[in-house]
């Protein structure tokens, strides 16, 4: 592991402005720690935000406010987001394992870097590491890799199970940064790789994630489901989080749909969403919005799986969620 | 940097280099080598230890990060003479074979027994569910074993559970 010094910020502020470059925030450290000894991340400057006065999950006008150094498991079993965002609960415990939930901050779970294992490995060239060498991935093995939205570039996914319960529940991203504070609706976070993989999120450099708000849940029943390769602690080779409001007719009246493990960020499936509403709450209407949403998947030979996968995942979760 | 750190109930103060991890400072510097060091990725629960009373992967951790903080390795599980329970069951129900996995087993069902709510396999989220092989199994899928001695650590890990 290369050097680096070690400081522990007083404030989100306090971090901010001792924000220099080579500078990396350190929260939980479950995946930070591990790319370091990895030589894939290299701070010159480690600041420690994991115990800044961000720790609480708290009511503010019928909306939920997690703060950004949340421990996973903390978050997932807090009270009021296992009755109101069961979703959530369910996609942060499905994700890694119970030691890491223990450590791992909600703001590091979003920030967590992909695990393909190009870009983790120091000596092959990877242009999300090392911008311009190139993707040995796309001849590869990209077994576990992207089917939507990758690039030339990149086929990179992100892992987050907990990112894709957000981006269905159109939560909030609370960032303070040199520039002012902002807020980003999920999920704006994170970016489509494109020619820039480097750049995993619409963050600059400086931006501190200080909070996750959850507006009130939408209408309707909700499920968090992942595909992997083992029973437990193993990353999504397919997730959905998904919210299904059926109206007495038997119509679809509201629907969202997130799916992980199939891109570069978690992919709102907004073109089965629109085919869905209006249209009976039927397993025919539901194949139709997935083979319509996966029309623009554009697998690689050996992750060519991941869209029957993806298809039947959409329509056994609906109808499941379907009175 | 220096740091404080208390280990098993007695209070150090060491000067580490921010790069160590906290397993390595317990083996390396204070010679508690009962913590293990398996992938030193987080991926397989042998160098598990307690951080305040929660279960952590001790590979992970900075050293310098845990300042101030309280920690529990196996060396610490049992009280004087007396293992612990968990200790205990696993003799009794033969839960190892090899026995490297064993100290991050005995401290991740240490901490997993005192974590309340659901699991990813809880029907109903809302519930505190009764620890069932299949909870355990599923609360436990963070530390591996190489022997495969999981039958017996989950009949083990059941006796002190009920």
């Amino acid at each position: 592991m290369r050097p680096f010094d070690y400081a522990r910020a007083a404030s989100a502020a306090d971090a901010v402005r001792r924000y220099r470059p080579g500078t990396m925030y350190l929260g939980g450290g479950t995946n930070l720690v591990d790319l370091m000894r990895l030589g894939v991340a290299r701070p010159e400057h480690l600041l420690d935000v994991s115990r800044l006065p961000l720790d609480a999950v708290e009511e503010v006008r019928g909306r939920l406010r997690v703060g950004a150094a949340v421990r996973n498991t903390d978050l997932a079993v807090h009270p009021l987001v296992r009755a109101r965002y069961p979703m959530l609960a369910r996609a942060v415990l499905t994700g890694a394992s119970g030691q890491i939930r223990n450590m791992a901050t909600v703001a590091g779970n979003l920030l967590q870097r992909t695990r393909c294992a190009y870009f983790q490995d120091v000596s092959r060239p990877c242009n999300k590491r090392r911008p311009g060498s190139g993707c040995p991935a796309i001849e590869g093995d990209h077994s576990n890799l992207a089917v939507l939205g990758h690039s030339g570039a990149c086929v990179a996914t992100h892992p987050s199970d907990m990112a894709v319960a957000l981006a269905a529940l159109e939560a909030e991203v609370h960032v303070t940064g040199p520039g002012g504070d902002r807020i980003i609706p999920m999920p704006g976070l994170h970016r489509l790789p494109g020619d820039a993989p480097e750049r995993d999120t619409v963050l600059e450099p400086g931006d501190l994630v200080t909070a996750v708000e959850l507006p009130p849940p939408p209408p309707g029943a909700s499920l968090y489901r992942k595909v992997r390769e083992r029973a437990s602690f193993a990353f999504a080779l397919v997730s959905i989080a998904a919210v299904l409001d059926v109206a007495a007719d038997g119509t679809v009246a509201g629907c969202r749909i997130a799916l992980g493990g199939l891109a570069h960020a978690p992919w709102r499936a907004e073109r089965a969403e629109r085919e869905l509403i209006g249209r009976p709450a039927t397993g025919g209407a539901f194949l139709a919005a997935a083979e319509s949403e996966l029309e623009q998947a554009r697998p690689l030979p050996r992750n060519a799986y991941k869209v029957p996968m993806a298809r039947d995942l959409i329509v056994n979760t609906l109808e499941e969620l379907a009175p | 940097m220096d740091i404080r750190l208390t280990v098993n109930g007695r209070p150090h103060t060491l000067d580490v280099d921010p790069r160590m991890s906290l397993l390595d400072l317990l083996r390396e510097r204070l010679g508690l080598i009962g913590s293990k060091k398996g992938c030193d990725h987080g991926q397989c629960g042998a160098c598990t230890v307690l951080v305040e009373g929660r279960r952590a992967n001790s590979c992970l951790a900075l050293a310098v990060a845990m300042d101030g903080l309280s920690v529990t390795t196996v060396e610490g599980l049992a009280d004087g003479e007396h293992l612990h329970p968990l200790q205990a069951a696993f003799i009794e129900h033969d839960a190892f074979q090899c026995g490297y996995c064993t100290p991050g087993q005995l401290c991740s069902a240490a901490g997993m027994l005192g974590e309340p709510g659901p699991s990813a396999v809880t029907e109903n989220l809302l519930d505190d569910p009764e620890l069932t092989p299949h909870e355990i199994r599923e609360r436990m899928s963070g530390n591996l074993c190489r022997c495969g001695a999981y039958v017996n650590i989950v009949s083990a890990i059941s006796e002190v559970a009920r």
